[in-house]
């Protein structure tokens, strides 16, 4: 039975693939047989239908998180309550504090830019010859693993010495402009930055397709009283296009400001967290699985959970005003 | 998500009527293109600039930068060849697959199930649960994942694809519930009652009336699930051990140990990155499309 858990070669993973797929659908279909009679009462189907799904995310999301919003107010070995030390700790402790300041810059920033970008975009090449091809190019760093983004701009950002070929294009177009090459992932608060506009250019793709679509929902009547006014051009996006989509915009800035506080792969891969490049995420991983602190690990968690649950919050109202709108 | 979750298909305007609707909502300028352009290429540059390096001889890639092939052309495939051979690329690569497919398909099962309960079942305390579900979605995975790594070792199943597998899958089910939910809440009611007055059981009317028109939607949510699963470095670090590794884990390696072997790192990103690139081109109105629906995970 040994390979039923630790499958070897290429065909016995396999194997247990197909098995894995197997069990689930067997699963499946011994549910709708079970409870697919006339006349049994409602809640014998809903059971059976939803048990599946509910049992797993209790066990596989409900239950974890109460543990370690729980390990998160005891010690190390999760034995004796110790309050909020933990949460203090993170607090004072001079390290933590650039973690916490760049996880806010980034949370901040990256929203910011990738909406306005993708927004400005989105209006630049909405129906032009060459959108369907222009969007693709903005859209496609979404397909690439953070891990890839990373290596890719860490390229950009390579350093050689002055003097020396450079093989980064950052640093060539620094000396063609006639300056000196830095090493722009070593030096804080810059590499900070440096790591931000990876996150931007991955999400300004998001931000550009989800706006797109709402740019292209604002009623022709709309555009042509404002053109009977004698609103164009600039003063269009402005007073027109802007306020139309706002609560596309809303929708956009708040997934993406989640989507930042959980990744945690750009500066793992870019950095490994040195050099003052840390952020929440990343310090998670470190202290939980490397570093051999799992309280603090559990309190980081809980700040994520915590500083993510008023954005989703907000982000929810907002989708049911508008779609109350609708 | 409070658009249209249709992908808009303009009706074909004649090119008069084209050009009018152009001029209007268009900040029409040549400026206007020339920024469009530059933005184009700033994003599209960098993934470039990995790419050609990844085709050039080892000792140019550290002489002279990828720019000069174009007045210096030279390229070669063994960057390639020393990947796959050299690093244990190629098995984590077929690693990916073993846990991609799974990890795809299990939740979409589960999920569908789920799914038709709530939109088609009328049961006590069903709008209840349905925020249960649907409020998990805030759950970081960070949270979750000390215990959920305690509990596979304390069922001997820690270190295994089972554990990949099964995290994968409870991290996508509220996505996964709440995306298939809208899709068959605009299945119109008449259609699923017509079939139940033929004496159409549930199964019946799962399998006959939704599945087909499903298919756009269980696409959308499994290119999603494909492409974040195969990113995927945060659960693999964690639940999967090194002989099963999937390819990002190799590579994200490979970047911390390797520093500045280009040759190698280029082509192992490009060996990781064209699996899901080839997904995203050839699926990507359905990507949009689930997008567009609220399909968003982090």
């Amino acid at each position: 039975m040994s390979w039923f858990l630790k499958p070897e070669t290429q065909p016995e993973k396999i194997l247990v693939m197909l098995l894995a797929i197997l069990l689930f659908a067997l699963v499946m279909a011994l549910v709708l047989l079970v409870v697919d009679r006339p006349r049994l009462p409602k809640w014998v189907p809903a059971t059976g239908y939803l048990g599946p799904a509910v049992l797993l995310i209790t066990f596989g999301l409900l239950w974890p998180g109460m543990l370690t919003i729980k390990a998160s107010f005891f010690d190390r070995l999760n034995r004796d309550f110790v309050g909020l030390e933990n949460y203090i700790y993170i607090f004072t402790d001079q390290g933590f504090l650039i973690v916490l300041g760049n996880t806010v810059l980034w949370v901040v920033l990256v929203p910011l830019v990738a909406t306005a970008l993708g927004l400005i975009y989105a209006v630049l090449v909405d129906r032009t010859r060459a959108e369907k091809l222009a969007k693709t190019l903005i859209f496609l760093p979404m397909a690439i693993s953070m891990v890839g983004a990373g290596i890719i701009w860490k390229f950009m950002y390579e350093y050689k010495p002055k003097g020396v070929n450079q093989i980064g294009l950052l640093n060539q177009v620094v000396v063609w402009l006639g300056g000196e090459p830095q090493q722009w992932l070593l030096n804080p608060p810059l590499n900070t930055f440096m790591l931000i506009v990876v996150m931007i250019w991955i999400q300004a793709g998001f931000a550009m397709t989800v706006l797109s679509a709402a740019i292209k929902a604002i009623p022709d009547e709309i555009i042509e009283a404002a053109k009977v006014d004698g609103v164009t051009g600039t003063k269009l996006f402005f007073w027109v296009t802007i306020p139309s989509v706002r609560p596309a915009i809303i929708v956009v800035l708040t997934t993406i400001a989640m989507a930042t506080l959980k990744a945690f792969d750009i500066v793992y891969t870019m950095t490994g967290g040195n050099f003052n490049t840390s952020v929440v995420a990343n310090e998670f991983y470190f202290q939980s699985f490397v570093q051999g602190g799992p309280q603090i690990g559990a309190a980081l968690a809980t700040l994520l959970f915590i500083m993510i649950t008023p954005i989703i919050v907000y982000n929810l109202r907002q989708m049911r005003i508008s779609e109350g709108e609708r | 998500m409070s658009l249209d979750t249709r992908v808009e298909t303009p009706r074909k305007l004649t090119r008069k009527e084209q050009r009018q609707v152009d001029a209007k909502t268009r900040l029409s300028s040549p400026a206007a293109s020339f920024i469009a352009v530059l933005v184009a290429i700033f994003w599209t540059i960098p993934t470039a600039g990995l790419f050609i390096t990844s085709f050039r001889p080892q000792l140019d890639i550290r002489r002279t930068g990828w720019w000069t092939v174009f007045v210096d052309p030279s390229f070669t495939l063994d960057n390639y060849a020393k990947t796959l051979q050299a690093n244990n690329l190629a098995n984590s690569f077929f690693n990916s697959f073993i846990i991609t497919i799974p990890a795809v398909l299990i939740p979409i099962m589960l999920a569908l199930l789920a799914a038709y309960a709530f939109a088609w079942i009328d049961f006590k305390g069903r709008n209840f649960l349905f925020a249960f579900v649907f409020a998990l979605q805030v759950v970081p995975i960070q949270v979750t994942l000390i215990p959920l790594l305690t509990q596979y070792v304390n069922w001997g199943l820690a270190n295994t694809f089972w554990t990949v597998w099964l995290s994968h899958t409870i991290f996508a089910l509220p996505l996964a519930i709440y995306l298939l939910h809208n899709f068959m809440k605009e299945i119109p009611r008449s259609l699923i009652e017509a079939a139940r007055v033929d004496g159409a059981g549930h199964v019946r009317v799962f399998f006959q009336v939704l599945m087909p028109l499903l298919v756009p939607a269980i696409a959308s949510f499994a290119i999603f699930q494909f492409l974040w699963v195969w990113n995927d470095l945060l659960v693999a670090l964690t639940f999967a051990p090194v002989e099963y590794a999937p390819i990002t884990r190799v590579v994200a390696d490979l970047s911390g140990s390797f520093g500045s072997q280009w040759h190698l790192l280029s082509s192992a990103a490009f060996i990781s990155m064209f699996v899901p690139m080839i997904v995203f081109l050839s699926l990507q109105r359905y990507f949009v499309r689930g997008l567009l629906a609220g399909g968003v995970k982090g």
